[in-house]
């Protein structure tokens, strides 16, 4: 076979007190789409940022040969010269800008000292071209969805002759349709010779798209695996993954039949004044004691947004309906006073809304119950380290000591920081919004069995969630949200993928 | 491992934080040294506090303001309108048409009172309205300017003729007579006995506190580092109070300085109202979520800094025995700069009130030992750049080397 078109050679990376990379060794074949998996932690957003120079050369040690060359990196701008884009998890496009300022941003087409504007829209056109992007090139990313957000990324790219793309957990933010899309493109651009790395946790996917898959694990290269000698399979990357099969990832239990229900929400109506428009229509539902109780729908489909406006409306949105928490009518109007009626909601982005990243874990864990820590307003810092500590031990929250910063913590580890937080307010009925989002399979499996204990334990449980298998592995009863409305209800028994999707995209 | 590698190991780790007290340590004796000895004299330390005073008082309340990722401008012409509504309020109509002749301890309270007041406003445009703090207190900067210009129109400086108002920044708390050895050593013997007492209250404090840590097997200092900081500690406070008793004792404005700054310290390290003012700052949304109302709290901050403005006002007005018609000006920024010298983010949800006062103590001790030295003003202002500068370059390279 002829030389790869990278090969990264016995790279290693130390943090202080860490081995982040030891030894890794890493080829990608030209034209192919290549997978990088692992668990949160195991080192694939370091070698990718080693690649790409966000670590110079010197800071690790080993060797970066691009199409056979030896390449030494001193910056991002270096491995975009030689060809390499990174496309990262949080898109990087400025929202005010149009589609064409934002591809050519920081490589602007110049006449003399002017930026040459109709030449830059010309060629911005032919790249949305590219991607198959059906857009006006001067309208603004913002007013974009995040999948078309994300076309104009590689559409930067490739004005850039980019030869190596990586992308990074691109379909985390993607709905169905737009995954399918974006995997098209990438098989496209694989005969335009354009070359992907793609780092995602879902195996699925990976599946489907990979050409040959390298699996990382606490910093280490475990395998690469071929798809066309048919070495790629759910079970084989799991393995590799955690270095165990996984039988069943959802924990078995018991399922208690209450008829007590607990919330009971009835034509709820919500409109966003920012957006303009109505966000939820007429949704009615309701949960019972001790059960789980999934929302599945495509991204979007306003399941944040309830969630949202049922735990006190902090967007301020305009609402009409009936909402009885354990059979009293209830409005709030602060989460506050959806905290003090027994809800707790853990957010769907643990860094943007949930966490506090700069905080300790102590800090995070006590920030929605300060009250039960303190007397007439001064924290009993004993207590509240005791309580931190058993929590910690609970969910077994992997670090040296919760005086550590939520910001060192892996995914895993914060999102049970956020449950932590929420399940020391005690609630009797838990929202949680995308529970296992960016979290690698070892993790998820302990925050389902977090979740099989509470539920035996009495609570009650909103699983809103786009991963299908999740939906149906974890609930007792399926919602289905498509644009703002509850397009159907599911008893576990009779769900099946097929019937969500179909009334999802309803 | 040897004592010598432990304190270099002690020192690198906890650089971001004992960075700024060895920034005051080594300026004040590089100021001690050029001037003769003559900065460190207790009659210059003395002069130094009561100047830093009307500042430390302001940065504290600007700490906060910054934490919960906003900015008051206007808090320097406010405390400057505030003390000539004091001097208005205590003078003699003879002399001042509008004067009520009220006495201090009336006019105190009113002011604070006032400048609660004047917090809250700016707080309703911030919280309330949506207005940007920046913009919101530069209207507060001109008006509360154009207010200072009219109360001061008619009349100019007001000459403040109240002896218990100006001994706030001027006097010092009375001692106590012992006969016996009253000729043996003429030093103040309250400031003595207080000294002793801190000393002894911050000893037992980290004892206790140590001990606590240890029953949760926290880590803690090792023996030898911690007598070692117990040391350091005993040596500042017992030196500075020995400096101050060899001139005429604690002033009024230690007094006050330290009351504010134990009283916020204690606010915002062991209180659910500190919680809630760092979880603001380190993530409004996630504050929000969590039950804390964010305006409420905006309240409490802006409120908090109108109050310190009024007592700064007071502080300032009573340290020159007059209130004029430019005071308070551009106290809004040394405040600000302070707080940034003090370990402040400008991100929000970072900072120290303690840290805060240290950095008013870095920029008074710069211009007492510069002006000692007899340096021009002009370069004085170049040197301070140069150290606000420094840092805030400091506490971006510790920071980004600490992730």
């Amino acid at each position: 076979m002829n030389t790869p078109l990278l090969e990264m050679k016995n790279i290693t990376k130390e943090f202080p007190g860490v081995k982040a990379l030891n030894n890794v060794s890493f080829q990608v074949a030209y034209g192919e789409i290549h997978c990088l998996v692992g668990e949160n932690g195991a080192g694939k957003s370091t070698l990718m940022k080693v690649l790409s120079g966000v670590y110079p050369h010197g800071t690790y040690s080993g060797e970066i040969h691009l199409g056979g060359k030896i390449q030494e990196f001193s910056g991002i701008r270096d491995s975009e010269k030689a060809g390499i884009a990174i496309i990262y998890q949080e898109l990087a496009l400025i929202p005010e800008m149009s589609v064409y300022e934002n591809i050519y941003l920081g490589n602007e087409i110049k006449k003399g000292l002017q930026i040459d504007w109709n030449e830059t829209i010309k060629q911005a056109s032919a790249a949305l071209e590219k991607v198959r992007l059906k857009v006006n090139p001067s309208t603004k990313v913002k007013d974009l969805g995040v999948g078309k957000q994300q076309l104009v990324e590689i559409a930067k790219a490739l004005s850039r002759d980019v030869k190596l793309l990586i992308l990074d957990e691109p379909t985390s933010a993607l709905n169905e349709d737009d995954c399918e899309n974006l995997f098209e493109l990438l098989r496209g651009l694989k005969e335009h010779g354009v070359t992907c790395i793609l780092i995602s946790h879902k195996l699925r996917e990976v599946i489907k798209i990979a050409d040959s898959v390298t699996v990382l694990r606490d910093g280490q290269t475990i395998c690469t695996l071929n798809a066309k000698k048919g070495e790629v399979s759910e079970n084989a990357l799991i393995k590799n993954m955690v270095g165990r099969e996984i039988d069943n990832i959802y924990p078995s239990r018991i399922r208690l039949q209450s008829e007590k229900v607990v919330l009971e929400v009835k034509n709820w109506n919500a409109y966003d004044p920012n957006l303009g428009r109505a966000i939820l229509k007429d949704v009615s539902f309701n949960i019972k004691k001790s059960e789980i109780v999934g929302f599945a729908g495509l991204m979007g489909s306003g399941r944040t947004e309830l969630a949202l406006s049922l735990f006190g409306n902090p967007d301020g949105y305009q609402i009409k309906g009936e909402m009885q928490v354990k059979g009293e009518k209830k409005h709030f109007s602060h989460p506050r006073e959806a905290i003090d009626a027994g809800l707790a909601y853990v957010t769907e982005d643990r860094k943007g809304d949930g966490l506090i990243l700069i905080q300790d874990i102590r800090q995070n864990i006590t920030l929605a119950n300060l009250r039960e820590i303190s007397n007439r307003g001064v924290i009993n810092n004993n207590l509240e380290v005791k309580i931190a500590n058993e929590y910690k031990k609970n969910l077994d929250i992997k670090t040296p000591s919760i005086e550590q910063k939520v910001v060192n913590l892996s995914g895993g580890n914060q999102q049970k920081v956020s449950l932590a937080k929420w399940l020391f307010v005690k609630p009797d009925i838990l929202i949680l919004d995308e529970p296992t989002r960016g979290i690698d399979v070892g993790a998820k499996f302990e925050i389902y069995t977090i979740m099989t204990r509470l539920v035996e334990e009495g609570m009650s449980i909103i699983m809103i969630s786009s991963e299908l298998p999740e939906i149906l592995g974890m609930s007792d009863r399926v919602y289905i949200v498509s644009e703002g409305r509850v397009t159907g209800e599911l008893p576990i028994e009779s769900a099946t993928q097929e019937k969500i999707m179909q009334l999802a995209t309803n | 491992m040897s004592f010598f590698t432990e304190f270099r190991k002690l020192l690198s780790e906890n650089i971001r934080e004992y960075g700024m007290y060895i920034a005051l340590f080594v300026i004040m004796a590089f100021f001690t040294v050029a001037t003769n000895g003559l900065f460190l004299s207790p009659r210059n330390i003395s002069n130094l506090i009561n100047q830093t005073g009307y500042i430390a008082v302001l940065a504290v309340g600007m700490t906060l303001v910054i934490v919960i990722r906003h900015i008051d401008l206007s808090v320097g012409y406010l405390s400057g309108f505030l003390g000539a509504l004091a001097a208005i309020a205590m003078a003699d109509p003879r002399v001042i048409p509008n004067g009520l002749n009220l006495p201090a301890f009336v006019v105190i309270p009113i002011i604070l009172f006032l400048g609660i007041l004047a917090g809250m406003l700016t707080a309703f445009m911030v919280a309330q309205l949506g207005i940007p703090a920046f913009v919101a207190t530069l209207a507060g900067w001109l008006a509360y300017r154009g207010a200072l210009g009219l109360v001061t129109a008619g009349t100019g400086t007001i000459i403040i003729s109240n002896e218990i108002f100006n001994a706030l920044s001027n006097g010092f708390i009375p001692d106590i007579s012992v006969a016996s050895i009253e000729t043996l050593i003429a030093v103040h013997k309250l400031t003595l006995l207080i000294g002793a007492l801190a000393i002894a209250l911050l000893i037992f404090g980290q004892v206790r506190d140590r001990r606590t840590k240890q029953s949760y097997n926290f880590e803690v200092l090792p023996m030898n580092m911690f007598i070692l900081k117990l040391v350091f500690l005993s040596i500042i406070v017992g030196g500075i109070t020995w400096i101050l008793a060899g001139y005429n004792g604690l002033s009024w404005t230690v007094v006050i300085v330290l009351a504010v700054v134990i009283i916020y310290n204690f606010i915002t390290t062991q209180t659910v109202l500190g919680r809630h003012i760092y979880a603001i700052g380190g993530n409004p949304e996630a504050a929000q979520l969590s039950g804390i109302s964010v305006k409420k709290i905006t309240y409490v901050v802006f409120g908090s800094m109108g109050m310190l403005s009024a007592l700064c006002g007071i502080m300032y007005a009573s340290r020159f025995k007059s209130a004029t018609t430019t005071a308070g000006q551009l106290l809004e920024l040394e405040a600000i700069a302070a707080a940034f010298i003090g370990g402040v983010s400008p991100a929000g949800g970072i900072g120290k009130v303690i840290g805060s006062l240290i950095g008013a103590l870095v920029m008074g001790s710069l211009s007492s030992g510069m002006n000692l030295m007899g340096i021009d003003i002009s370069v004085q202002y170049i040197v301070k750049a140069l150290v606000l500068a420094a840092a805030v370059i400091f506490d971006v390279a510790t920071r980004s080397r600490s992730k």
